[in-house]
């Protein structure tokens, strides 16, 4: 039943069956491995749509890193201790579309940025109080200073030839940033649209 | 009640003359101008009576071009005119892979901009990203440093000339709330033959100075003079060369009008100013503008572009905070020299900033700070000065008049530059020494001045010369004309003799008739004197 489970998820993953049967083989000479993703499925089931796979990884020339651990070692957090969902009004998806300049205005669009949402209020979990927040890695390090020397430019013929569209020396800008019509107008745009 | 008669049909009056207004007509500006109220006016002393007028209110925002041989996060070079795109690296062209490397002049130059303008200097500031979209943004972001710029909290102090005769140096102040480092953006060309936009990556990442002023302002006056100061200590330092007509300089001005007291109104933005005057007109108009749409019952219109609106900011991940240190001994142990800014050492280096310059020519040669304020205004003047007074033996007090009214007039007049000037030091000494020998009188110097300005090259003595204007100091010569002039009028000098002094300045004058104003006027004054008693 596992390895028939395993196919399946194998298969929804994009990996072709053929490698599936000799998987299953592996595993079912590694008892220990089985019973594992057996418990690791079990306990997934409650949560929606993890496919995490903790078996050896297939092909690889290296053996397994002993400070990776075989399973995960983090369960998501549950959902009481996450704050309330987050509502997007419809204005908030207008302006985040006019500045990202994406169109995810569909229903599996939304579902999707929700979800991103209530992954990231995970983070909330975590005391922060009395805490600077932290907005490089590298704040640690020292800035390196250069001199005030010239040492480039001179390349126009070679920054010009990655442009579609040149007009002598110059770039040609793309059509100009047409402002996305307003909600009410869309509709209406759309209504008569071929879309 | 008179009061707030007064004061309304004093705004009628203006807003009449708005009605009429076009921006060409720059006549009808100089008449806005001279009938505003003063724009420092205090409370008026029936003030409890009257409504409160509109006034303005005007902020600055200020992007100087840093003078720096390459740009800020990449080693190309800075230029203000070469062929397209031939001052962008790979960088500046925003190809993936590449990364910002800080100019450390471009810090030097913050810091010292920070220490003349009394800032505090961040020890610790960051970087950010601005997103937004537009053909002259390559990267789509503009890094800049929003959250902890590198100085904060100064004042920029300047001075206006008031008064009738302009005589009088009132100082104000105006606090600047932070001065950051940004990256500029390329250029954008319109061409409305094939309808296309052509872009220049010459100028994006050429480091700027954003210097960001409170709304301390209150006219176009005040603000163009504040500008003219800043462009003057930013020449004196070095860091910008302060041209505004070729983009180093770049001011746009917030305006707003409001009723002292209540809240502030909605602001509108003037941009795309190329010189100090203009500036002064546009915010004027704009406050007038606004004046009178407040007066008919309108509201003022605020149109920001989408991208102004408060977000797509984010730290700039590719750079650490930038550490400024404060003086040698904070120094961490083995640090490269050249890796470290240390804001002493740069206040050590700063050089004469403007207003100790005005104090010192007062000091050093007892003129009055008005006429100070004026040689320290005007590119070269000072130098000019200063070469007269080495070839002349006359006071600096008398001297200075010349330079400021004479020369400046007539440069000004021509739109000269000092450098252009046809008249040189050693020319203007020479004539003021033939003033100060009493070859000539001062009027006739005046006239000689006039007549020098139109034949560049012809010294005074020669113009003198040939056209006969020497002083005539021969003593018999004068006697005579003065005998003539007291023997054909009697009956003032009988007045004179009873007492009427005034009446000899007639006589004077008729003495200065005869000669052509050519006699000197303490002897003849002495010999009619003789004469009459």
């Amino acid at each position: 039943m596992s390895a028939l489970s395993l196919a399946a998820l194998r298969t929804s993953c994009g990996v072709p069956p053929k490698i599936i049967r000799s998987t299953s083989r592996l595993l079912s000479n590694d008892g220990h491995t089985i019973t594992n993703v057996e418990k690791t499925f079990h306990r997934r089931s409650c949560c929606v749509q993890t496919y995490i796979l903790s078996v050896t990884r297939l092909y690889s020339s290296q053996p397994h890193n002993p400070k990776v651990p075989k399973m995960p070692t983090w369960e998501p957090v549950p959902e009481d201790q996450l704050p309330q969902p987050a509502q997007i009004p419809a204005d908030l998806v207008d302006k985040l579309e006019r500045l990202a300049l994406v169109d995810f205005r569909t229903k599996q669009g939304l579902e999707c940025l929700e979800k991103a949402i209530r992954f990231a209020d995970q983070l909330h979990v975590v005391d922060t109080s009395g805490i600077e927040p932290m907005d490089s890695v590298l704040e640690d390090r020292a800035l390196y200073l250069r001199d005030d020397a010239v040492k480039e430019g001179d390349c126009a013929e070679e920054l010009l030839q990655l442009s579609e569209k040149t007009a002598e020396e110059y770039f040609v800008a793309p059509p100009g940033n047409i402002p996305l019509p307003k909600r009410e107008e869309r509709a209406a745009m759309l209504k008569h649209s071929e879309f | 009640m008179a009061a707030f008669c007064v004061a309304a049909s004093e705004l009628l009056h203006n807003m009449k003359q708005i009605s009429g207004f076009y921006p060409k007509a720059s006549c009808v500006i100089r008449r806005i101008r001279t009938t505003n109220p003063r724009c420092d006016s205090q409370i008026q002393p029936r003030a409890k009576s009257t409504p409160q007028q509109l006034v303005g209110v005007v902020g600055l925002e200020i992007h100087a071009q840093i003078n720096s041989s390459t740009k800020l996060f990449s080693g190309s070079s800075v230029r203000f005119s070469a062929p397209p795109n031939s001052l962008v690296s790979f960088f500046d062209a925003s190809l993936p892979g590449t990364l910002p490397v800080l100019n450390r002049r471009c810090v030097e130059a913050a810091v010292m901009t920070g220490l003349a303008l009394n800032c505090n200097i961040n020890r610790k500031s960051l970087f950010d990203r601005k997103h937004y979209f537009y053909a002259d943004l390559p990267a789509g972001y503009q890094i800049t440093q929003q959250r902890q710029p590198v100085a904060v909290d100064g004042t920029l102090t300047y001075s206006l000339l008031e008064g009738k005769k302009r005589s009088q140096v009132i100082r104000k102040n105006v606090h600047i709330k932070q001065i950051q480092l940004e990256q500029d953006s390329g250029k954008s060309l319109h061409d409305d033959v094939h309808s296309q936009t052509l872009i220049d990556l010459n100028r994006a990442g050429v480091g700027l100075m954003e210097l960001v002023m409170e709304p301390d302002m209150s006219c176009g006056e005040e603000a163009a003079a504040a500008v003219r100061e800043l462009q003057l200590i930013l020449q004196a330092l070095g860091t910008c060369q302060g041209n505004m007509s070729e983009g180093q300089l770049r001011v746009d001005a917030n305006v707003s009008v409001h009723r002292p007291g209540e809240p502030l109104g909605v602001r509108t933005e003037v941009k795309n100013i190329n010189s100090v005057r203009y500036l002064a007109r546009a915010i004027d108009y704009e406050i007038q503008r606004q004046i009178g749409i407040l007066q008919r019952g309108g509201t003022v219109q605020n149109e920001t572009r989408a991208y102004d609106s408060k977000s797509g900011f984010m730290p700039e991940p590719n750079l650490p905070p930038l550490i400024v240190y404060e003086d040698n001994a904070s120094l961490p142990a083995g640090i490269d020299a050249c890796q470290a800014v240390v804001v002493q050492k740069i206040k050590e280096g700063l050089p004469e900033l403007p207003s100790i310059k005005r104090d010192r020519l007062v000091q050093t040669y007892g003129i009055l700070p008005e006429h100070s304020f004026t040689l320290v205004n005007e590119d070269g003047l000072v130098e000019y000065f200063e070469a007269v007074l080495m070839a002349t033996k006359k006071e600096p007090r008398k001297v200075i008049g010349w330079v400021t009214n004479e020369l400046l007039g007539h440069l000004k007049q021509q739109d000269l530059s000092v450098s252009q000037s046809p008249i040189s030091p050693p020319a203007l000494a020479e004539l003021l020494e033939l003033q100060e020998t009493g070859h000539i009188s001062s009027s006739v110097a005046k006239q000689v001045f006039q007549k020098m300005w139109r034949s560049p090259g012809k010294t005074a003595a020669q113009i003198t010369q040939e056209h006969d204007l020497g002083l005539v100091s021969d003593t018999a010569q004068l006697h005579s004309i003065c005998q003539k002039v007291v023997d054909s009028h009697p009956d003032e000098v009988h007045a004179i003799r009873n007492g009427n002094k005034k009446v000899l300045n007639k006589l004077m004058g008729l003495v200065q008739k005869e000669t052509k104003g050519r006699a000197d006027p303490v002897l003849v004054r002495k010999i009619l004197q003789e004469k009459t008693s």
